[in-house]
């Protein structure tokens, strides 16, 4: 069986189904581009983790006067409390977890604030001794934060001890619900497109059962009958994933870097070089699932 | 060249065998006309002979090869040895009469130079060289059963199987296949042909094997299509 023989048998099965054909098209299209974004998305998560979590620190919030009673009940932490949490930061039992420390004074914060609330009026009405006092903790591993955060809980003068990666927890569990939910739509779509693929062969075998039948009798092997339609499904697949690819990469350089990253200058994003990773995956993917597709259908409709 | 022993088929759902202990013998080179009614066994025999189905009992060799047991990956090889007819021609509509001979030339992958000679020399037997680009449905049912007969003898078969190949036709069309066939048959290849056409049968005088309710009942040479022929119109069939 030659090839272009089988190409030209593919080709003429796409033109009488052409309707098909396109719905194929279309269906890869959106299903692979769904599987490209969960992907992307997924990429996206790990590079803000690795960005934020790395500088991500643990405070230990000293007590001031108006610290609420239950966690301060003598106000503000005096010099020997102070001296007793630097104490055990620097002690042998928490110094090989602990990268670098430094404390923070009243001024210092305050300073912080008035920068970061330069606009608001609420500047004008906070003095320094409002804000807390804290040890900024870096952390060798900032996975380990529940041994700062164990030992300092309920110390004298301690206000609270808070990691900030709490604060990122939750903006990742959003993208990760939304990578989730790409992910559940892509499934979906993918299994539509199976199903739509093997349909579409089984029609495209049933309008050309008068050659089929004529191949089998003058002793056509059972794969050169079998692969036109093999490749009409996957050729049609193709053209989908095709899409899907194009979709990807441009959503990734105009929405992603054109879009996002020049309004949220300090972020990291996923580049193009993420979105080229992807896309031969999205490809490759949409061909090998294709022509399985359609080699069960068309198997399973021409038995010999 | 075909050789036939006990075979024995009956279809799922059905009591009744098909064909109750069938043997037979055709050598290369004949002319044998399978001859009886509607459900006599006659298909069911040439579908055995195709290998389109197979015995459930018994065993059936055809040009060396044991069909019971011929792996079902080997059956298109077999087919490519074999050139069928049938009573509806099954020409491919969209394409030409040349691409219809050329298609079973193609699909087996010939090369292009065999398709190139081999095409045009089917086309001048038949008598149709010069309707080569027409498309079946301009030809009349005459023409369009040669296209399908240059089509099963292009790859040159050894042995051609006609199931009713004059079914469709009138008479002096009949006549011209009959010619033809007789003329493929006088190059070599084996003929087995099924048919009810009584008149053929009864002139060109060959080898007839009659089937009767599944079971061979007459296999004659230079037979006519009834036993003891009178020449008179013959009654219904009782069957």
């Amino acid at each position: 069986m030659k090839f272009l023989f089988a190409l030209s048998e593919s080709w003429a099965g796409i033109r009488s189904n052409i309707s098909m054909v396109i719905s194929i098209i279309l269906v890869t299209f959106i299903s692979l581009t769904f599987v490209g974004i969960a992907a992307l998305l997924q990429m996206q998560i790990n590079e803000m983790k690795s960005y934020w979590y790395d500088r991500a620190q643990v405070a230990v919030y000293m007590c001031t006067d108006v610290s609420p009673a239950a966690a301060c009940p003598s106000g503000e932490a005096s010099e020997a409390e102070k001296a007793a949490v630097e104490a055990q930061l620097k002690s042998t039992v928490l110094a090989p977890y602990i990268d670098r420390y430094y404390f923070e004074t009243h001024e210092q914060a305050f300073e912080k604030f008035s920068e970061d609330f330069a606009d608001s009026t609420v500047a004008s009405y906070v003095t320094p001794e409002q804000l807390n006092e804290a040890f900024w903790v870096n952390l060798v591993n900032p996975e380990q934060s529940a041994i700062i955060t164990e030992s300092f809980n309920g110390v004298a003068g301690v206000e609270e001890v808070r990691d900030q990666r709490g604060y990122l927890d939750s903006i990742f569990s959003f993208l990760n619900a939304g990578s989730i939910t790409a992910g559940a739509v892509a499934g979906v779509m993918l299994a539509s497109a199976l199903l739509l693929i093997s349909t579409t062969i089984r029609l495209s075998a049933f309008s050309r059962r008068r050659e089929i039948g004529i191949m089998r009798l003058v002793g056509a092997s059972n794969f050169s009958i079998q692969f036109p339609f093999v490749l009409e499904g996957v050729i049609a697949a193709t053209l989908g994933a095709l899409l899907s690819a194009g979709a990807v990469l441009a959503s990734v350089r105009f929405l992603v870097q054109d879009f996002l990253a020049v309004r949220l200058p300090f972020t990291a994003f996923v580049g193009l070089e993420q979105a080229v990773f992807v896309v031969p995956w999205l490809i490759a993917g949409g061909v090998i699932l294709s022509a399985l597709a359609s080699a069960v259908a068309i198997r399973r409709y021409l038995k010999v | 060249m075909i050789t036939i022993h006990d075979a024995v088929k009956t279809y799922k759902g059905s009591d009744d065998p098909a064909l109750k202990s069938v043997s037979l013998q055709v050598e290369r080179g004949e002319f044998v006309f399978l001859v009886g009614a509607s459900g006599s066994g006659k298909s069911t025999l040439m579908r055995m002979v195709l290998r389109e189905d197979v015995p459930n009992q018994g065993s059936i060799h055809v040009l060396g090869e044991d069909l019971v047991n011929l792996a079902s990956r080997r059956v298109p090889i077999f087919r490519r040895r074999l050139g069928v007819v049938f009573q509806d021609f099954r020409l491919l509509p969209q394409k030409t009469v040349y691409e219809n001979v050329a298609y079973s030339s193609r699909v087996i992958g010939k090369p292009r130079a065999f398709i190139e000679t081999a095409v045009p020399d089917v086309l001048n037997l038949v008598g149709l060289s010069e309707k080569a680009r027409r498309m079946p449905s301009e030809l009349s049912g005459g023409e369009q059963q040669r296209v399908a007969v240059a089509r099963a003898i292009v790859n040159k078969p050894d042995i051609l199987l006609a199931d009713e190949p004059t079914g469709n036709l009138d008479p002096n069309t009949s006549g011209e296949i009959m010619d033809l066939l007789e003329r493929i048959n006088l190059g070599g290849t084996t003929v087995l042909m099924a048919t009810h056409d009584r008149g053929i049968v009864d002139r060109l005088k060959k080898r007839v094997v009659e089937l009767r309710n599944g079971e061979i009942i007459r296999d004659e040479i230079a037979a006519g299509y009834r036993e003891f022929d009178t020449g008179q119109i013959p009654k219904a069939d009782s069957e």
